[in-house]
């Protein structure tokens, strides 16, 4: 009887093997192992034997049905392991087949740009504030320090509006009247950026647009000297232009600031070491900044013994063009998705 | 403002050796240096030569060979490119180891297997102006082997091109230049003296001033000149002149300007002649008043903007501060001038020279306000300049002073110094730094404090801080250390500013492209969108395409539409967030500005909008919308669009654009359009977001078909069974819209899939049949009937 066992045991392997699908090892493994199969059969037989037999053939029949069990399972899952791959590879997709692929849009570059400085000066604690893109004269030019007839109002071009008296409503030739804004809507101190669109009476060419944008910073508070103004300026330059580029400031003439000066940066391109977009001189300038004037603190009835402050601002599709080596600002205003599409982010 | 290295050093002993440092140094003054060009250098080395013969080069057709000599007899060969040489001609040769003003090296080198020993010359190579036509000729009496510079008379010298701020009137003269340089170079700076003999006799029995309007002019000095010869003037001059960009004409008027660029003193001319008595008057122009001007132009003067000097008959002969008349200018018989140097009202000339289109050398200078202290030295220096040619000032002068401000001595506080530019100088160091530019600088009430007295060549500077500016100058803006205030307060944006960055954000995400068409139109552009043509217009636009301010974003965005399809790009999806402009409301001067969001989409359906749409209004998580059909915003599609309301609040608009209107813009593709106000949009409760708990009980899909009468809009439908399935609805959605097979004309079947679920426990049946039930009820209440 174990004789029997034994080669039953022995001859599973090869039988197990020759089961070739599921099917065939589901039979096989009936006829082997099931409740009528040939083990089934000798476990029957156990009843007649002696206690020594009966232990000696149940552990031989333990024995059989646990390596036959294992060969059984070690079969199906090779079985599965195949059918699964049939069926899976006949799902095959080649994923370079994409017709109709998502699009994604893009925000605009002065946006973007936009954005950037923001969220530069945000992190250094200033609070961001608008105004409306018409304007008073007075806002614009009077509060400024900029009277009727004043010279300096030839810095600006100025399209005027056609409300109120003659040359009294315009488009506000710069951010500067959202200071004005912001001085007599808010008391000190005051720390805040001012972006926004503004206009110019100039023929669109490859650098001016009648239309463009700025961003300009404001900061009133006890005891704001120049260097208040550089360091801060630095700070920004480092930190929007990376570490590597520096920032100066040259005496300039603004009839709303004094003492005035020009704002530099070493050239972004050549860091400084001179290149054509530099005119070789190693520094880009940037824009403008100086003193809050005394007459301006005045108009929005604020003390300039105790309050001081500085200001600046700069152009802003400059900076756009510049990052990504655009050279016609016209490009940015044509709504040409060619172009827009360039700049996802 | 140009000037002359050598000019400079007239005054004050700088060196000459690095221009470069030089003009870091100007620049830092805030005079910036715009170019220096250094006249006369790389021309050792350049010798004269004259022609011997011209050969053919042979192989080459652009070359000839030119044989030249150079002063020793022999035949030098030479490559040349020029063809304007004959044999005889006098040339400029760069003979061997000459370094050109452009860096170039001259070395023996063939050309095409031809020797060439050196480079003839163009005026441009030479950096003597800008002919390249040719080889520069020179006089044929020249003796060969002369130095170019010698033979031309050049000089070598350094010219700068700085760019002078308007409050800076002193540095609009060779003298103001040197002297801010001198003083932060620590030189010593002076203007010579004019060594000059008068003629005996008094100017004031010849010539008479009155100023009758004071407050157009502060101060007239008149003088007279006798013995003049008009002649050109001498070549220093006339070479100095044209360095500094203006034509030399005579020896009478190039002493004029000469002494108006070197001292910043404008003056004028008259033939003495030509003045019956001598007299001279100063007073505001007349309307209508006429005068022909040195150019021969016949100007009409405003009264109340113009000033002119007159005759002793009230005749104009000039006006004021701006340009002479034509009846009393110098000519070739002149011999006797009366000199005017005046001082002018500033503000007075900058708006008669602006409205009269009439700006000159003398009118800037004017403008930004002259030295009144510097007229008695400016008719010296020009008697000075003309005695080579034989004239002399009459002895005696006539000054008349009309409004003059007084410069009161001004207190400066080296604390506020200090506190405005956060330095910490000493009160001398503040002394230091402003008594070599000319300030008069005197002890104050305290310690610490200065009385200060602006010089007269300083009209800009009136205030403390005024004064502070210029001690920041010359102390050096670059040596005032940085450092960052410690802001009290914290950065942030408004809500209004992340909003807009979450719009564009989705929007983005949504394959559409910002975009920013300018916000000016032609005058018929809002009629062709189908918008009220009334609208805020420009005084002075640059052109009439551009003298209209937009009311709605939708012109300017059809227009890019159409930019893009003309170039062959179909389809596009933009999207502008900007700043739209009506008249203003009642009681206001400013425009009504408001900021409107809109999207266009080419070759899309309306249905596209409102999907955005519903993606907007969920991501800021707003109130759902009522899309109001019944309301057809202007210039959109009849039957395809919507006034988009919240309660009473109109939000803006949705739909596709009216085809007529496509086509007025050449748009061809059917376009949706969505337009938002975005102060309405953003007025609505928004951000919140609240957390609604997920049960945990199993939830059941509900699909239900309704056939609908066409009039019933599905949205008034799905709102209806919404409020019908009551607490238990999680969604809604419209997944199938059906027209013909069983369906009767006039209606459609709108099929929709309700999620039910209960917070608290298992759905049953009868909680099914419910929802079913009243559903059905809500549908059939507006004519809708639930399919089987």
């Amino acid at each position: 009887m174990i004789d029997d066992i034994s080669r039953i045991s022995a001859d599973a392997p090869a039988r197990v093997r020759d089961a070739d699908t599921l099917d065939l090892l589901r039979e096989l493994e009936a006829e082997l192992l099931g409740k009528k199969g040939a083990l089934a059969e000798f476990k029957k037989g156990l009843a007649g034997l002696d206690p020594d037999g009966r232990r000696a053939v149940g552990a031989a029949l333990n024995q059989a049905r646990e390596s036959i069990s294992a060969v059984i399972d070690a079969r199906r899952e090779e079985l599965e392991a195949q059918q699964r791959a049939v069926v899976l590879a006949a799902e095959r997709l080649d994923l370079t087949e994409t017709i109709g692929r998502r699009t994604r849009g893009s925000v605009h570059l002065v946006t973007q740009t936009w954005d950037r400085l923001v969220d530069v000066f945000v992190g250094m604690g200033f609070t961001v504030a608008e105004g409306p893109e018409v304007e008073t004269d007075w806002y614009n030019f009077e509060a400024l320090n900029i009277p009727a007839a004043h010279p300096a109002r030839g810095m600006w071009d100025t399209l005027y509006v056609d409300l109120g008296d003659p040359e009294t409503v315009l488009l506000r030739t710069h951010t500067s009247p959202v200071q004005i804004r912001v001085m007599t809507e808010t008391p000190p101190p005051i720390y805040a950026v001012m972006p926004g669109r503004v206009y110019r009476r100039d023929t669109a060419d490859a650098t001016h647009m009648p239309v463009f944008h700025q961003i300009e910073g404001l900061v009133i508070d006890r005891d704001i000297s120049f260097a208040d103004m550089a360091g801060t300026l630095e700070a920004f330059t480092s930190a929007y232009f990376g570490g590597s580029i520096h920032s100066r400031l040259r005496p300039s003439y603004f009839p709303f600031t004094e003492p005035s000066a020009e704002y530099d940066i070493n050239c972004v391109f050549c860091e400084g070491a001179g290149c054509r977009t530099c005119s070789h001189t190693g520094w880009l300038e940037l824009g403008g900044c100086g003193m809050v004037h005394p007459n301006v603190l005045r108009n929005v009835g604020l003390d300039g013994e105790e309050w001081t402050g500085f200001a600046f601002g700069f152009g802003l599709d400059r900076l756009a063009l510049m990052r990504h080596g655009v050279d016609d600002i016209r490009e940015m205003y044509t709504g040409d998705v060619r172009f827009l599409e360039q700049f996802p982010s | 403002m140009k000037v002359l290295l050598s000019w400079l050093q007239e005054f004050a002993p700088f060196p000459s050796d690095d221009p470069v440092a030089l003009g870091d140094v100007m620049s830092d003054l805030g005079m910036a240096v715009e170019s220096i060009d250094r006249i006369g250098e790389g021309l050792d080395g350049i010798i004269v030569a004259r022609v011997l013969e011209l050969r053919r080069h042979p192989d080459a057709d652009k070359i000839q060979l030119v044989d030249v000599d150079t002063g020793d007899g022999t035949a030098l060969q030479i490559c040349c490119g020029a063809t304007n040489l004959s044999v005889g001609d006098t040339v400029p040769l760069a003979t061997l180891g000459t370094t050109m003003p452009d860096g170039m090296e001259i070395a023996r080198r063939k050309m095409r297997g031809e020797w060439s020993n050196g480079m003839l010359c163009s005026g441009r190579e030479l950096g003597l102006g800008d002919d390249h036509s040719g080889i520069l000729l020179l006089d044929g009496a020249l003796e060969l082997g002369t130095p170019i510079t010698e033979a031309l008379g050049i000089t070598p010298d350094v010219l700068f091109d700085l760019e002078i701020n308007p409050n800076r009137p002193d540095a609009m003269s060779v003298a103001g230049v040197a002297r801010d340089l001198a003083a932060r170079l620590g030189l010593p700076f002076a203007i010579p003296e004019p060594q000059i003999e008068e003629l005996p006799g008094d100017a004031a029995s010849m010539v008479s001033v009155e100023i009758l309007d004071p407050d157009l002019c502060g101060r007239f000095h008149a003088r007279v000149i006798e013995g003049i010869t008009i002649e050109p003037s001498p070549r220093h001059i006339a070479e100095r002149l044209s360095a500094l960009g203006m034509r030399p004409i005579n020896n009478v008027v190039d002493a004029s300007n000469y002494v108006m660029l070197e001292l910043g003193a404008p003056n004028h001319t008259y033939d003495l002649a030509t003045l019956p008595g001598g007299a001279l008057r100063v007073r505001w122009a007349r309307d209508a008043e006429v005068i022909t001007t040195l150019d021969g132009v016949e100007r009409t003067l405003t009264a109340g903007r113009d000033g002119v000097i007159t005759d002793g008959s009230d005749q104009a002969v000039g006006i004021a501060g701006v340009m002479g008349g034509a009846a009393t200018e110098i000519s070739a018989s002149t011999t006797s001038v009366l000199l005017e140097c005046a001082w002018w009202q500033p503000m007075a000339i900058a708006r008669s020279s602006k409205f009269m289109g009439l700006r000159s050398e003398a009118s800037a200078r004017f403008e930004r306000g002259t030295d009144p202290e510097t007229l008695d030295l400016a008719a010296r220096r020009l008697a000075e300049l003309l005695a080579p040619s034989g004239a002399r000032l009459v002895a005696g002068s006539v000054t008349v002073d009309g409004d003059l401000a007084d410069r009161a001595p001004v207190l400066v506080r080296t604390d506020r110094v200090n506190r405005l530019l956060g330095t910490a100088l000493d009160p001398d160091t503040v002394a230091a730094l402003l008594r070599p530019i000319g300030f008069l600088v005197e002890s104050g009430a305290a310690p610490g404090e200065w009385s200060v007295t602006v010089p007269s060549f300083r009209p800009d500077t009136t205030t403390e801080t005024d004064i502070i500016e210029e001690i920041a100058r010359h102390h050096g803006y670059s040596r005032i250390p940085g450092r960052l205030p410690t802001s009290t307060q914290t950065g942030s944006l408004t809500p209004l500013q992340r909003d807009r960055r979450v719009l564009r954000q989705v929007l983005v995400g949504l394959g559409v492209h910002e975009a920013m068409p300018l916000p000016f139109l032609a005058p018929g552009d809002l009629a062709r969108a189908g918008l009220p043509a009334a609208a805020v217009t420009l005084s002075n636009p640059l052109a009439a395409e551009e003298s209209v301010l937009r009311t709605s974003l939708r012109p300017g965005l059809l227009r890019s539409i159409a930019y893009n399809e003309s170039h062959r790009t179909d389809g596009a999806a933009l999207f502008e967030l900007g700043r739209v402009f009506a008249a203003p409301v009642a009681g206001q001067v400013l425009p009504d500005e408001r900021e409107h969001l809109a999207v266009i989409l080419a070759g899309q359906p309306a249905t596209a909008a409102v999907e955005i749409l519903d993606v907007l209004l969920a991501t800021l998580g707003s109130p759902t919308a009522i899309i109001d059909q019944r309301t057809v915003p202007a210039g959109l599609h009849p039957a395809r669009s919507a006034t988009i309301r919240v309660g009473d609040t109109v939000l803006g608009e949705v739909g596709e654009i009216d085809p007529a209107v496509l086509e007025s813009f050449s748009v061809r593709e059917r376009t949706a359009w969505l337009q938002l106000d975005i102060a309405a949009l953003l007025a609505l409760p928004h951000g919140e977001h609240p957390y609604r708990t997920i049960s945990r009980y199993p939830s059941s899909d509900l699909d239900l078909a309704f056939e609908t009468p066409d009039g019933v809009v599905a949205a008034s439908l799905t709102e209806a069974l919404r409020v019908a399935a009551g607490e238990l609805l999680v969604s809604i959605e419209l997944f199938d819209v059906f027209r013909g097979g069983t369906v009767p004309d006039g209606a459609r079947s709108l099929a929709y899939r309700l999620r039910l679920q209960a917070p608290d426990r298992t759905l049953t049946d009868d909680d099914v049949a419910s929802v079913v039930r009243s559903a059905t009820d809500a549908a059939g209440s507006l004519g809708a009937s639930l399919r089987a």
